[in-house]
């Protein structure tokens, strides 16, 4: 249960600055994902942590030791690659038992270990088969053996899953979550999957322009989050543009068209102009009288579990998320009413949003 | 293709004509040719008689001579391909790390060698390494050696012109190979505790090896049947198959026995070649796939 700090880190290619004073504490035995689009810094994060790529400045703390100056060999981490990185000369058991050979452990307790590792993926049996002879799937699994037989003090795993098919994608985000915390070991996912990064998580760091826009857990970072990327980035969103009539302690009317809006806002929410933000799913289709807010429905979209309706509404396009619970739904060219909840209409406060 | 008409199913052949007819006009038949020609008599009064005979395979396989010409050809062709690979793993290895303009030119520096004559390029290395040339010069000069080194018509000199000509091929092929190399593996092992000399030892040159073995091969190849290199730096101190064969065809004038030697050399090249392959695809086996 190995505790990890980033203290400052930073990382410059020439005039590109791929990561940005970026400061990270992860838990003993959290599960904590750098969720990102490609190039917002989240790979060379990792490749920082695991010794690869010297960092620019700052410092990388595992257990209150800094291991930024120490060679990869020597940092005890485990990296689960995104090719894999198998040997293609070595057999699965020679793969698993290279860590523990370049320890210098003896014969008979080596190959306890690799049994034991295989047994974890359950891949027991395929000892002396190739890399090449195996499925992806299967390929995968000995390169998680492989880290998991050393007991690294920190795993980390750098888009582990992106070679797999979407079915089998799933299958192994719930066995390896279900590893992790069986073994109680510190990890960290590099992912740009935000499925991913929420089924597996304890905590997601979602990352643009080297920075950390948003830090908390699955749900926090979907349901609150600060900045507006992180609204765009993580699912979908409806984003509303309006003008702040009054702003009554935080509680603000906002005026978007001929429709005014109560919307909760900071106290100290300065200028007239002001995002709104509402999840599809939030809102809700009603009756066209009686709502404050009406709209005619321009696409309907089937999905299987859910549908998804494209509305004109007074407050400008909204798209609308609804179960599908077997009642026949509102029809394309129907004019309806759209509900919501108060506290689900939301502002980003973030500074870093307006990236 | 179901139901494919008679004129389909010609039209392969029909398009691989023109170079198997290439292929058979220039390379079967005089290889046959010589194969025919090294079974005649040869007679020093009369020439070349039509009548067959085993002699000069019976001669060339019990005198000594030939056993020393052939294994100072072996060993020369050996010599050069062992340092081609001691040269050049690390030159490629350098080159894949460098930024790709760089790369670019040194290619094209690599590849020099290839795109001179042999003949501009052997007469070349005869002013470099000759007793008064820059290379003993230099060694001189820098206090290397007491007295100039002998590289002209030694076994060194020849080792050093053909390994010159012949590392091109050994980087190509090891390049391809490195090509293929997962970047992420060298760090895997890295990561698992592996030194970067363990990790180059135990990781990266065992995926290396397809291309160092068929660097190798054609190295060899090419070394065992070169003739210009040890001809002009050899001269006569340094006979080896090749110029021995010459020799016999043009001095001689014993076309059979000539013919008999190049056979026994061709012989040789290929069961060199393939037991070598056989051999490292055997321990190296599931690279290959």
């Amino acid at each position: 249960m190995s505790t990890m700090s980033l203290r400052g880190l930073s990382k410059t290619f020439g005039n590109f600055q791929a990561v940005n004073n970026l400061d990270l504490n992860v838990e003993g035995g959290e599960f904590l994902s750098l969720l990102g689009p490609s190039g917002c810094g989240k790979t060379t994060t990792l490749q920082m942590v695991a010794g690869f790529v010297p960092p620019t400045s700052g410092t990388v703390l595992v257990e209150g030791e800094d291991v930024t100056h120490v060679v990869p060999e020597k940092r005890d981490m485990g990296i689960v690659f995104q090719s894999y990185a198998l040997f293609p000369h070595m057999t699965i058991a020679q793969n698993v038992g290279f860590g523990l050979e370049m320890r210098k452990m003896k014969r008979q307790a080596l190959k306890e270990r690799v049994d034991e590792a295989l047994a974890m993926v359950r891949l027991s049996g395929l000892e002396d088969r190739y890399p090449n002879q195996l499925s992806g799937g299967q390929r995968q699994r000995v390169a998680i053996a492989r880290v998991l037989a050393i007991r690294p003090r920190v795993l980390l795993l750098d888009e582990p899953m992106s070679n797999l098919d979407a079915k089998l994608r799933g299958d192994m985000h719930v066995e390896l979550r279900a590893l992790q915390r069986r073994l109680g070991i510190t990890t960290i996912l590099v992912t740009h999957d935000q499925v991913e990064a929420m089924t597996m998580s304890d905590r997601i760091a979602v990352m643009t322009g080297g920075k950390i826009a948003e830090l908390g857990t699955p749900q926090q970072v979907y349901d609150k989050p600060v900045s507006e990327f992180a609204y765009r980035f993580l699912g979908q969103t409806n984003e509303i543009t309006g003008e702040i009539t009054s702003n009554d302690a935080g509680s603000a009317k906002v005026q978007v068209g001929s429709i005014s809006l109560p919307v909760k806002v900071s106290e100290s929410h300065q200028g007239t102009s002001i995002k709104l933000f509402v999840r599809p799913e939030r809102l809700r289709i009603g009756a066209a009288d009686g709502s404050a807010v009406k709209g005619k429905i321009l696409t309907r979209l089937f999905l299987g579990g859910i549908w998804f309706y494209d509305i004109d509404s007074d407050i400008g396009p909204l798209r609308i998320s609804a179960p599908n619970l077997g009642m026949s739904p509102a029809e394309e060219g129907e004019t309806v009413g759209i509900e919501w909840n108060s506290g689900d209409m939301q502002v980003a406060t973030s500074e870093l949003a307006n990236g | 293709m179901v139901d494919a008409s008679p004129r389909q199913r010609s039209t392969p052949w029909l398009l691989s004509l023109p170079s198997l007819l290439l292929f058979v006009g220039l390379l079967a038949v005089p290889m046959a040719l010589t194969a025919v020609l090294s079974f005649h008599v040869f007679e020093g009064m009369r020439g070349i008689q039509t009548a067959f005979t085993l002699s000069n395979y019976i001669e060339v396989l019990t005198d000594g001579y030939y056993y020393e010409l052939f294994l100072r050809t072996g060993l020369m062709s050996l010599g050069v391909t062992v340092i081609c690979i001691l040269v050049g793993v690390p030159e490629t290895l350098i080159l894949a790390k460098m930024r790709p303009a760089l790369q670019g030119t040194f290619f094209v520096v690599i590849l020099g060698p290839l795109l001179i004559s042999v003949v501009v390029r052997t007469l070349g290395w005869q002013i470099l390494l000759g007793r008064q040339g820059p290379v003993n010069s230099a060694l001189l000069s820098l206090g290397i050696v007491e007295e100039p080194v002998r590289f002209l018509y030694s076994m060194v000199g020849v080792v050093i012109v053909l390994t010159h000509v012949l590392l091109p091929f050994m980087i190509v092929a090891i390049w391809s190979a490195l090509q293929k190399l997962d970047g992420q593996v060298a760090h895997a092992a890295r990561s698992l505790g592996a030194g970067p000399i363990t990790t180059f030892w135990r990781v990266v040159l065992p995926q290396l090896m397809p291309g160092i073995l068929s660097g190798a091969i054609i190295v060899f190849t090419l070394a065992a049947s070169a003739f210009a290199t040890p001809a002009i730096i050899g001269g006569r101190r340094v006979k080896v198959v090749t110029t021995a064969i010459y020799d016999e065809f043009l001095t001689s004038l014993n076309w059979p026995l000539g013919a008999a030697i190049a056979i026994m050399l061709l012989i040789a090249i290929v069961a060199v070649v393939l037991g070598s392959n056989r051999l490292v695809e055997r321990r190296f086996k599931q690279v290959f796939s």
